[in-house]
Order: C-alpha cells, then structure tokens, then sequence
C-alpha cells in the first residue's frame, strides 16, 4: 500500500490538544516578529507613495533628498537591475515605474540613520506628476468606454459588452443549460457585489535587508512564505537564489495577503546601495493603500428548480475587479459557484477587471466567498419562494462521491452530506426566534492544496526529535507537525521540536497557502519519521544479524518480530540516539515531495441574528460551524480555524469594505474607519468538526484554514433578508443599507 | 530635536533613556529599551496591540509620548510573568489555544489583567465590551473569552 493513501488506525498522540510549543514566546513577548529584528549599523527605510489614483510620472528629482544629513540610499524602480522578467508586475508593484497606478502606489524610498531623518528626506523628494483619467469601481472600469488602466491587456475571449479593462476569461461546467432551465418550474435570476475587503493581519508588513558587498543578502520578513519570497526577490534584483537566504520571523497573521512581496525588494535595493542594513516597515495606512486585498466583485447568477427543490440548471457570471494589474482570482471564483451541488446543466463564467487599485492578493479561499454568496442567496430564494427547507433543498442537490464536479473533476470521499444532516439535527436548527431576527444557512466550498515540499526529521543523540520544515507558522503548525511526527514515531509529543528553517536549511517548500500546510507538510513529516524508522530497523537488524523485514516499528523501538520475536531486546529511540555513531552515523530522515491529494473540503453555516428595524443595525445572536476536518490532529487549532474564518466573514458580510472617493483616494485607510469585528460584535461561535477521512492522507488530513470564510456572506445575508422581507444582495450590509432595504418595502 | 532624559519605572526596575518630546512610548519601549513585546499594528489607537499599563491603567503605548513616562511606573507584557511561573492567564491562554498567530497577544494579554484587576469576577459580555479596544483576526475571540473567564474564576480561587 502506498504510504500516502489513509488507513484506519488509532491514534494516540493525533486529536490531543497539547500546549503548543512556541506559545510560550508568544504569551510572554519574547517571539520575534517581523519588526522586532535590528542588526548593527542598521537603517531605516521608508517609501514615497503617490497621492494620485493614476498618473504619468514625468520626472522624479532625488538631489535635494540625497543631500540631506544622514540619507544613506534613495532608490526609484530604475534602481532595479533589469525590466520584462516573470514577476514584472509584482516588481511594478513594489516600485512604480512610469505610472503611478493607484493612491498608494510606491513611488520613491530612502534609507537613513533614522526614521525622522528617512520621513523628512520624502518631503524632498520632488515627483512631477500628469495626472490620469482613474477608475476604481468595477461597474464604471467594465463598462465600454471607461478609462483604460492598462492598454493591450484585454482577453481575447472576452465579450465585446465589455471594456478593454477585461484581462482574464474563463469557462466552466457541463450539460445542456438551456433544457435544464426549461424543465425548471422557476427561475430566480440576481446580481449581487461585494466590496473589496482586507485581510485585516494585525502585523504590518516588515523586514529587515542585509546585502553584503559580495552581492550576497540575508533577509528577514513576516511572510506565508520565504521561499517565494526569495523566488521573487532574486529575480527582480538579478542574484542567485542561494544568494540570497530569507528567514522567516514568527508572522502575525497573513490569510493569503502575505504570500508575496511589497517591501522586501525595496528594503534589499536600499540595502544593496548603502552597504548597510534596512530596515522598513508599514505603517497601517500603507498596509490598506498598498498591500494586496481581495477582489471586488459583481456576480449574475440564475438558477432553475422544481417545486419539489432539485435544481435544473446554474449559471453565474463571476466578474471580479483584481486591481491594477491582471488577476486570476476570476478562476477560482467560477469554479466554486456551484461545487456544492450535483447539476446535471452547470455554466460559470468568470472575468477580470482592470481598475486604479492595489494589486489583489489571496484572502482565504480567494475568490469563493464572493461567488458562493450569490448562488447560495438565490438558492435560498428559490427556498422562500417554494416554501421548501433550505437544508433539505441543499441535502436533495448535494454533491457527493461521485459527483461530477461543476469545475470539472469527479468527486472522490467528501463530506457534504454528513454536514448537512448534522446541521439539521443541531439544536441550533430548531430554536425559536424572536421578532425582527432571522436564521439563514450557507455552504461553502474550498479545493484545498499540496505543493512542493521538503522536511527533514533528525534522531538527536538522546532520541529527542528535530522536525525541520519550511512553512511559516501561521496559526499552531509547528504543534501539528510535532504531533504528527510523535504518533509516527510512538514517542511523547514533548519529545519532539518543530523549527522552520530558512531558504538555505531545506529544499524549496510552497507558500503557506491553500489550506496546505497540516495536509502536505504533515504528509511529508510523516514519510520523514517512516524513512527515520526505516534506517533504525535496518541497523537493528544489522546488529541482530536478521533480515532487515524481520525488524518492526513500535511505540518508539525496533522489535523483532515473527519467529525472531523475543530473541532480542528492543532498541528504544533513545538507544539509537545515543549509538548513532556506532552504529552508521546520524539518523535523519527526510521527505520531499510535490504532494497530491489534498482533500476537497466542505462547510455549513448556521446563523441567527436580530436587525434594529430603527436603525438597521444587525447583531449577530447565534452562529454555528460544521465542517469536514478530515481528520482533526489539534481539535482546538481546527476550531480556531473555523471560529476565525467565520468571523472574518461577519466582518465581511457586514461591515468592511474599500471606500474609494471620486478623486480614485482611498477613505477609509484604518482600523477605526475600516472596522474588523471586535469582541463586543459577537456571540460564541459554535463548532461542529466531522471527520470523513482524506484517502489521499496517511491520517485522513484536509486543510481546514480557507472554508470557514466561504459560507458566512450568505448565511448573513439570508439571515438579514429573513429578518427584515427583503431580498440583500449587495455587501457589506452596514445599517444604511439596510435602512434603505426596509425603507424600500414602504 | 535635542532628546530629554526620562527616568522611570518598568516592570519593576528603574529604567533611564533619552528621547525625541515627539517619541511615543511604544518607540521607546521597543527601539530604545528593546521591549519588544509591545505590537505596533496601527500607531493610532485602534488596535490595542501595544497595551501596556501607566500607573496601573491601560493605555495604547503609541498615544503616549516617552516623555510622560517620567516618574510613572510601566508594567508590559515582559513583566507579566514571574520568572518561570506564567501568570494564570498567560497559562490559560496556552491551555485553551486562545492564540494562533500570536502577535495580538501581548496586548490581550495586558488588557486582560488589567480587567481582573478591577473586576475579578467579569461577565463574559464585560470581557467582550473590556476587550472592544484589542483587535484579533485570528481566533475570532471565543477562545480569548474561554481563557480570561477560566482565568479569572481560577483567580478567584472558585
């Protein structure tokens, strides 16, 4: 049997919910973010930021800025050694060149024996600018006519209704849609949009650039991923990957808005050009003005069903707004829309618009919360509409094992009907509710991810265990990597450390991203402590001069087995540590891998709330989660999980948005304008974990991190639309808009 | 800007430094003291991320200048525990994995003793409404709210 398909098993150390081991660092301040780190001599950086949404740069004076005391680096983008690579647009991204493409957008920085010394060397830095006609909303930027924000970008295959700010087209389904609509005893037929949100981590982005005068640079940053990190970084500053080593410092959160660069390969030019250490940091106002959000986004959807509840045919029409440069973010988006149905007659269609915004970067499951908000409001409508339940409705349509899916791809085990008839059967289902609140349920949906891999898990010479893995830690990983290592080796979890090691430690490991980390890392842990079982029986055996299958693994020792067994006394992990050197050497095993087989994961939400009819303020009373885990290695970070993306989700179902004004300027660049939920929004979140095991994981592992954030926006938005009898169908639902919605029944 | 000198209390030791009359504390603590247990995550008040206490009372370090600091007496996360006893919250935070990127937590943290301190016995909806000022994207705050009630009822010896 291959060692990376699932076998039943029970688990001794898996599904514990021990201390995780870098906690105590992080409940006494000692861990080390990204701003924390300082190095001799070092600088500080900071960036000259456009104030115009677009505009022609005619000319950038740095003499005057160069000039002041204590100015050691001023740095444009025609610092960068080369143009036209891969990653142009990201380099574009971190410094303008020739346009400034939106407010925000990085213009100039410097670097100075201070942070006073860096903000005064900005003032003088003289840019002349010719200001652009702008966009920034993505009806206006689709319409035919509307300002370009880039030429010769439009997909050839997008529809002449629309303008050439349309860089991306996709298509998918299956069936005969127009015979599935004509079977359909009604069709409910909707445009919905949801604004562009942020990621909302509470660690601004940071880093820390060292570039020596023999070209070779030592980088520290919060990232997803600092792999990727110096993937990018090399190619825009022309160096040898293993030129440059980046260190990964402990990361304050990310949800996708970390897993690329914005500072880093300006903090290495300002570096490279003084010959000392920078440091540079955002603040707030950079981090929402120029770090990468998610997509806004505009969906037509229409959906046929029979009285009886079973869906004919789905059709969506995902357009999503990337920013300034092209997105696939549409990709995704179309291919969730429908995932979690079974339909025999399935089309979405998804598109990018170019508009005057920061360049989009992954936000948790990207792109499925936006889609999977529309189909599962008009799902509900139909619901309404036919008097049917809407967890039956959802249970007669759903997908399962053998679906073929609606991006494509058959599915294998998945747990969507099991989730559903768990939310049936919670408490929370049947409650009574009072007047002027209401109940609305959502499913979501998630590919999940692999990737390429690479761990290495060292026997010390006291039988202790080192895990090395390249994925930064961004929410009890390292804790889940030791678990997993300790049940495969049949030791105490105390007994092993988990470190993410630099770029220079490991072979190339993905992003943290995908909901891939407890799946392919854990996978790879676990081939890791197989091969360091592997090489101890081989020496047991050697030593009891029996065939090497003759020796087994068990509860951290070789033992003899078959009608060797009793002949020899078990050699304990410890004993193998301590005569390693007797015995061939160090014993270190290791894994890498491009992991397939991540499990598809699903999710329902249950959510009751109370709407003010006076004020339109909605309070949040009662929330549930159910998803499918997999299998759950740390029950407690797999319902942090699901409780945190929820949240994110009711921060964006109901009050965060990007609020651009006429002159293309962000307004509301801040945690007091921009308000993520605090603790006062909300009540308990509930959590359901199931676990229908990944066959494509030793221990049945599916990412858990991204779905929890797909099925709020609808289960939100039904719940509004049943407390007050009016259809939502625009995010976020803040108080006006809500006011508006009643006022609009008369 | 010539510096002032600034003498005061931190976690119990008399601490010196000079600093610019425009300095935030969080500046201080962080760059001139190497404290860096206190986050800047916004530097206008919005967050909470570098909570500390002034004589006793929260504030955000990045809306107190270093030069208030004279004479007063500082308490930040690097004083919470006692040597290598974990105060019952920094325990119950651990115990209930009520952090997962982690970097809120030095100023929940701070908020949260500073709570018990007044009000030992807080419903779970005054912990919400104390804890209003300190933002956490990870967790969505449930387990926050588990881990300072278990605390505070441990505490309270009940």
């Amino acid at each position: 049997m291959a060692f990376d398909e699932y076998s039943k098993r029970d688990f001794t150390v898996i599904g514990t919910r021990p201390i995780r081991q870098d906690g105590i660092d992080k409940v006494t301040g000692r861990a080390q973010y990204g701003a924390d780190f300082s190095l001799p001599g070092m600088l500080h950086g900071k960036v000259l930021r456009s104030p115009h949404a677009h505009a022609r740069i005619v000319s950038i004076d740095t003499s005057a800025a160069k000039a002041l005391p204590g100015v050691k680096a001023v740095v444009t983008s025609a610092d960068f050694p080369g143009t036209g690579s891969e990653v142009q647009d990201v380099q574009d991204h971190c410094l303008a060149r020739g346009k400034a493409m939106y407010d925000g957008h990085a213009v100039a920085a410097v670097a100075a024996t201070s942070g006073a010394v860096a903000r005064k060397a900005l003032k003088l830095i003289k840019v002349v600018y010719e200001v652009l006609p702008h966009v920034t909303d993505i009806e206006t930027a689709i319409k035919p006519g509307a300002p370009a924000v880039q030429d010769g970008l439009r997909h050839k295959k997008a529809p002449d209704r629309f303008s050439d700010n349309t860089t991306g087209w996709c298509e998918f389904g299956h069936g005969d849609m127009d015979a599935g609509f004509a079977k359909a005893d009604i069709i409910v037929e909707r445009t919905f949009k949801t604004s562009s949100t942020h990621q909302g981590y509470i660690e601004p982005h940071a880093c820390l650039a060292s570039v020596g005068t023999d070209g070779r640079a030592d980088l520290w940053c919060c990232t997803q991923g600092h792999f990727q990190v110096r993937n990018l970084c090399s190619k825009m500053l022309d160096m040898d990957q293993s030129a440059l080593k980046v260190i990964a410092t402990e990361i304050g959160g990310g949800f996708g808005g970390k897993t690329t660069v914005f500072i880093e390969p300006v903090a290495l030019l300002l570096s490279q050009k003084a010959g000392r250490p920078v440091k540079l940091v955002m603040t707030r106002d950079e981090v929402f003005k120029a770090s990468g959000p998610t997509v806004a986004s505009m969906t037509d959807v229409k959906i046929g069903m029979t009285k009886d509840g079973r869906i004919t045919a789905g059709y969506a029409l995902v357009r999503y707004e990337g920013g300034a440069w092209p997105s696939d973010t549409h990709y995704p988006g179309a291919q969730c829309a429908f995932a979690s149905y079974d339909l025999e007659a399935v089309k979405a269609q998804g598109l990018n618009v170019l508009t005057n915004r920061p360049l989009q970067a992954a936000y948790r499951a990207p792109g499925s919360p936006q889609s999977t908000y529309a189909v599962e409001a008009v799902v509900d409508e139909l619901c309404v509409k036919l008097g049917l339940d809407p967890l039956d409705t959802r249970l007669k349509n759903a997908a399962k094992k053998g679906t073929k899916s609606s991006y494509g791809p058959t599915f294998d085990e998945i747990g969507l009907i099991q989730l559903l008839e768990a939310a049936k059967a919670h408490p929370h289902y049947s409650a009574p509710l009072g007047p002027n609140q209401g109940r609305g349920v959502s499913n979501g949906f998630w590919f999940n991810f692999g990737g390429e891999t690479a761990v290495s898990l060292a026997i010390d010479f006291d039988g202790s265990v080192t895990l090395v893995e390249g994925n930064p830690d961004i929410g009890g990983s390292r804790a889940a990597m030791s678990m997993m290592a300790a049940e495969e080796l049949g030791i105490p979890y105390e007994k092993v450390r988990t470190i993410v090691a630099d770029t220079a430690s490991l072979g190339h490991n993905e992003v943290t991203h995908g909901s891939r980390v407890t799946f392919a890392v854990g996978l790879a842990t676990i081939k890791a402590a197989r091969a360091a079982k592997r090489e101890m029986c081989a020496r047991a055996a050697k030593l009891w001069g029996i065939p090497a299958e003759a020796v087994a693994w068990e509860n951290g020792a070789a033992r003899a087995t078959g009608h060797n067994a009793g002949n020899h006394d078990p050699i304990t992990i410890e004993e193998f540590g301590a005569t390693c050197t007797k015995t061939g050497g160090p014993i270190v095993g290791h894994h890498e891998t491009m992991a397939e087989g991540a499990g598809v994961s699903f999710g329902v939400h249950i959510c009751d709330l109370h709407v003010d009819p006076e004020t339109g303020y909605t309070t949040v009373l009662r929330y549930t989660v159910l998803q499918d885990a997999g299998k759950a290695i740390h029950p407690a970070y797999v319902e942090g999980q699901m409780q945190g993306g929820a949240v994110q989700g009711i921060g964006w179902a109901l009050n965060e948005e990007y609020i651009y004004g006429t002159d293309g300027r962000l307004q509301n660049a801040g945690f007091l304008d921009y308000r993520i939920p605090v603790a006062s929004d909300l009540p308990k979140i509930d959590t359901v974990i199931l676990e229908i095991p990944n066959p494509g994981h030793p221990y049945g592992v599916r990412g858990v991190g991204e779905t929890g954030i797909v099925p709020p926006l609808a289960a939100i938005s039904n719940a509004v639309s049943h407390a007050i009898g009016v259809r939502m169908s625009e995010l976020p639902m803040s108080p006006p808009r809500i006011l508006k919605a009643i006022k609009s029944k008369g | 800007m010539s510096t002032i000198k600034v003498s005061t209390t931190i976690n119990g030791d008399p601490v010196e430094f000079l600093c610019a009359p425009d300095e935030p504390l969080l500046d201080v603590l962080r760059d001139r003291l190497n404290l860096t247990g206190a986050k800047e995550g916004c530097g206008t008040g919005d967050c909470g991320a570098c909570s500390v206490t002034v004589n006793g009372r929260l504030v955000c370090s990045c809306l107190v200048l270093g030069v208030e600091a004279e004479g007063v007496e500082i308490s930040t996360i690097e004083g919470m525990a006692e040597g290598e006893t974990l105060h019952p919250l920094q325990r119950k935070f651990l115990e209930h994995a009520a952090l997962q990127c982690g970097v809120c937590t030095p100023g929940i943290l701070v908020a949260s003793k500073a709570l018990l301190a007044k009000n030992p016995n807080p419903t779970e909806t005054e912990v919400r409404y104390w804890l209003a000022g300190n933002l956490c994207r990870c967790t969505g705050y449930d387990k926050i709210i588990d881990a300072v009630m278990d605390a505070a009822a441990e505490m309270r010896g009940a």
